[in-house]
């Protein structure tokens, strides 16, 4: 293979990509050696197994690649944004939707929301860590390194082209031949064991380590969409195992399961990749109305309305969204019988998602609100989001949906669901959690001003989509026509007010790091309900020092009643906590040359990898460090300090 | 974690760690079956979808089949008696028995690669139809999870030779052999839906 085949050239974007690429390595590469912080990076965050820490680094990674999808999202509008624009050209435009669409859910959205799990989970449940640290160090990695991987496609081999749904045949070897394709599947497979080993950690975390006294039935209503998305998790990733491990057989060994020839069937991989495809758009929206019931619990001062059907509701929804697949291709021939049964059912999700729409709505109803920036997005996501389940129940009517598959009418959809669902829900989760995690508020005045923003520019960008689809803008064009011109303008200059929102959103965060006051009390917004409010801030390493004992849905607020704390200097006992260890971070990062290699189809070097790990499972195998344990002095001495005793 | 350790119940129970090791792993078997029941309806799909290679019904050997059937159930019931050892406490029999195991086990993997070198010289390769690619990937995914758990149990055994029946080793054991069970059962639909189907249709 000669060098230029190894390296994507020819495209300016792409060369300026290399460039920037090229100089925040080496700014970060400097400014670690020159301040000395190797030891510090390792020692505390890559070989850390502190659920908090490896919160913190997925929201990180996952801020991130809402940047890259984001410049994915503005480089596609700005070529739309005009009729016969030359800005990118149409292989180029294929290639950048389909990181874009990957990117942002699988990379962004999935790890933002497990980011915020893995911090809160524990806490609201009065855990001191998860059930398996070590495991749930080697899933961060994994994501980080499948994330790692599929990024750098653009710059080495060349990115995937054929959507993220990558549809056969048009993503088999035959029509996609090269190691694009290959990106696709290796980066995704290799983030897919993490998530997977999540959704089983959270589960038995929840089921194993609650508080004394915390039933099912009392737990936090975040810790419940957590639950069950763990559920779906579980039950829905396997497939897409299966769904890229064939894919990849076909495409490098030579099987016959997508292909044209041997008798193989493409629309197979259409049915596996939407049954897990759909109950993954609900592993991205469950905890997001867990993060609004919280919020919106919290900042209208009210007990959440409706609880047990809350949670019922989320459990119908998630045994539902598995029923529903084919309505993805009710365009694809399977008859009217067929098509019929998944219009119902579609239609039916509808059902239990209104109700939470309106418990939502009951909990405000009478309630002292108070106006803070998490407050802001989640009563924003009300309205946008009844906008987009609505158009998605037109879409899930078989007949009607000739009409607007697969035009700009799904894509307004599909965004009206996920920003106002899960990015609002990012936001606000980000922002009301930010000073448990980060000892200090994010300045509200320019939280505001970000706010409104995004939301008008969402709004800007999205609701014109509708009326192009209506007009006949096929999805996935990469030029228009005179005639769309003005409504695609206007979408245009939506998306960048977003973008111009997102980056005043970073600003906030820097500004707050230099300015904001730094918050020591714990309940930080004064109105906290649940457990992760009762610790200090900064949270010691072992969250509760005493777990406190849960009568009612509401602990935290019967604790400020009766006065109690996370603190009973009388009954403080040793504290058992995990080691850090490395093993996590090697044994991903072997796993990522060996898919590495396997996506250039360079298989000797490929099972060299695998090997690699294996022998890495192997060295776990064998290792019985049994942690270590802070004594009662420390507690004493570490929570006297953060109370101010 | 190795605090409240219980006095009472199975060894493998006693510890809280122990225990969420269990029902962890009892959820991970439950996302093994959500990975089998995939590949078997991917099976099922492209049933007799064979192009120009031969038919299962031309290639399948009853006998063959039988013998593997009957090597992996023993291979199930001999786990079973280890497990019984390890309850009684007798580290020996404990070793023995999943020695035993493991042979049965190799000796099925030995019947399944000549299998497949047999039906790819009769002109049936994962390549050669939809059909045959989805019998070896079924077929094969059971094996290689055969051939893990072999070199699995073998590192338990070393583990047991140098640190004895703990609450840590004996969690272990307990846990590879839910893993063997479960192969067991998913041979068993292998054999039947797999197998006796493709013979007779
Ligand atoms: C700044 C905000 C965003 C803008 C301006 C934007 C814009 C777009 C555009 C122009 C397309 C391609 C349409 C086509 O030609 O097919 C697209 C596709 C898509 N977007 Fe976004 N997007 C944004 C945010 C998001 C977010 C936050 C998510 C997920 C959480 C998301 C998920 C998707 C998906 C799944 C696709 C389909 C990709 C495909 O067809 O292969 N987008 N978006
Ligand atoms: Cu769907």
């Amino acid at each position: 293979m000669q060098l230029d085949e190894f390296f994507v050239t020819g495209e300016p974007l792409i060369y300026g990509g290399m460039v920037a690429i090229a100089l925040v390595t080496s700014a970060i590469l400097f400014i670690l050696t020159y301040f000395k912080k190797w030891g510090w990076l390792w020692r505390e965050w890559l070989t850390t197994v502190d659920h908090k820490k490896i919160g913190i680094m997925y929201i990180l990674s996952a801020l991130a690649m809402l940047f890259r999808g984001g410049a994915d999202a503005l480089m596609m509008r700005t070529q739309l944004a005009f009729p016969n624009m030359q800005f990118l050209n149409a292989q180029h435009y294929d290639e950048i939707f389909t990181t874009h669409g990957t990117v942002m859910i699988i990379f962004m959205a999935m790890p933002f929301l497990i980011g915020l799990m893995n911090i809160i989970v524990p806490l609201q449940i009065g855990a001191r860590d998860f059930a398996f640290p070590f495991v749930n160090a080697l899933s961060f990695w994994s994501f980080f390194f499948g994330a790692m991987l599929f990024n750098i496609s653009f710059v080495i081999g060349g990115a995937p082209d054929a959507g993220w749904t990558s549809y056969t045949p048009l993503a088999g070897a035959a029509m996609s031949p090269g190691p694009g394709q290959n990106f696709y599947l290796m980066g995704l497979q290799l983030s897919g064991i993490g998530t997977l080993a999540t959704g089983i950690n959270l589960m038995v975390t929840i089921l194993k380590m609650r508080a004394p006294g915390m039933t099912l039935f009392k737990m936090p209503i975040f810790t419940w969409s957590t639950f069950i998305t763990s559920f779906i998790i579980v039950f829905a990733f396997p497939i897409l195992t299966v769904a890229l491990a064939l894919m990849t057989i076909d495409r490098i060994f030579g099987s016959q399961f997508f292909t044209l020839t041997g008798e193989g069937m493409p629309m197979m991989w259409a049915n596996l990749f939407w049954m897990w495809g759909h109950p993954e758009v609900y592993i991205v929206i469950l905890p997001a109305f867990g993060i609004f019931s919280e919020v919106i619990a919290t900042f209208a001062r009210k007990r959440l309305f409706g609880y047990n059907a809350m949670v019922w509701s989320i459990i119908l929804i998630a045994g539902l969204s598995f029923l529903v697949w084919v309505h993805h291709f009710f365009t694809m021939g399977a008859g009217a019988f067929v098509n019929s049964v998944f219009s119902i059912t579609t239609m039916l999700i509808a059902v239990p998602t209104g109700v939470k729409i309106f418990n939502w709505l009951a909990t405000l109803y009478k309630s002292r609100i108070v106006l803070t920036v998490p407050m802001l997005w989640s009563l924003a996501f009300i309205p946008s989001f009844v906008i987009g389940g609505v158009t998605g129940v037109m879409l899930g009517m078989a007949a009607t949906d000739y009409q607007y598959h697969n035009t700009y009418f799904l894509v307004s959809h599909f965004h009206y669901v996920l920003i106002p669902g899960t990015v609002f829900a990012c936001f606000a989760g980000l922002v009301y959690w930010y000073p448990k995690m980060f000892g200090h508020k994010l300045n509200e005045r320019i939280g505001k001003w970000s706010f409104w923003l995004f939301l008008i520019g969402f709004h800007v960008c999205f609701f014109p989509q509708y009326f192009l689809g209506l007009d006949g803008m096929a999805r996935r064009i990469f030029t228009i026509t005179p005639e769309w011109f003005t409504l695609n303008f206007i979408s245009t200059m939506g998306a960048f007010m977003m973008g111009l929102a997102f980056a005043i959103f970073v600003y906030c965060i820097y500004y707050s790091y230099r300015y904001s006051e730094r918050e020591i009390s714990g309940d930080a917004w004064g109105y906290g309900r649940t457990l992760e409010w009762a610790t200090p801030t900064p949270i010691p390493a072992y969250n509760f020092a005493t777990v406190p004992q849960v009568n009612t849905h509401d602990a935290f607020l019967e604790m400020k009643e009766k006065g109690k704390t996370t603190f009973d200097e009388e009954n403080l006992e040793p504290i058992h906590m995990p080691n850090n260890t490395g093993k996590p971070f090697i044994m991903m990062g072997i796993l990522f040359f060996a898919s590495f290699f396997l996506v250039f189809e360079w298989i000797t070097l490929a099972v060299i990898g695998l090997i690699g790990g294996l022998v890495m499972m192997i060295i776990r195998s064998f290792d019985y460090d049994d942690g270590h344990h802070i004594e009662v002095d420390e507690i004493k001495r570490t929570e006297r300090a953060a109370r101010g005793l | 974690m190795s605090e409240n350790q219980l006095n009472a119940g199975p060894l493998e129970y006693r510890t809280h760690e122990g225990q969420m090791n269990i029902t962890g792993f009892w959820i991970f078997l439950a996302a093994e079956i959500a990975l089998f029941a995939t590949l078997f309806a991917t099976y099922a799909v492209l049933f007799g979808r064979t192009a120009d290679a031969p038919s299962p019904g031309e290639l399948f050997q009853p006998g063959i089949v039988l013998v593997m059937t009957f090597l992996l159930l023993t291979s199930s019931f001999t786990c079973g008696v280890a497990i019984h050892n390890m309850r009684e406490g007798t580290v020996k029999g404990l070793i023995t028995w999943l020695i035993i195991t493991i042979v049965l086990g190799l000796a099925f993997l030995g019947f399944e690669i000549y299998e497949f070198v047999h039906y790819s010289h009769e002109g049936a390769t994962m390549q050669s139809s939809s059909y045959w690619s989805a019998f070896y990937v079924l077929a094969g995914t059971h094996g290689v999870h055969v051939t893990l758990g072999i070199g699995w149990v073998i590192l338990l055994l070393i583990q047991l030779k140098q640190r004895g029946l703990t609450a840590v080793t004996s969690n272990k054991v307990f846990i590879v052999s839910l893993y063997w069970h479960f192969l067991d059962v998913i041979w068993i639909f292998i054999f039947t839906s797999v197998y006796l189907i493709g013979m007779v249709v």
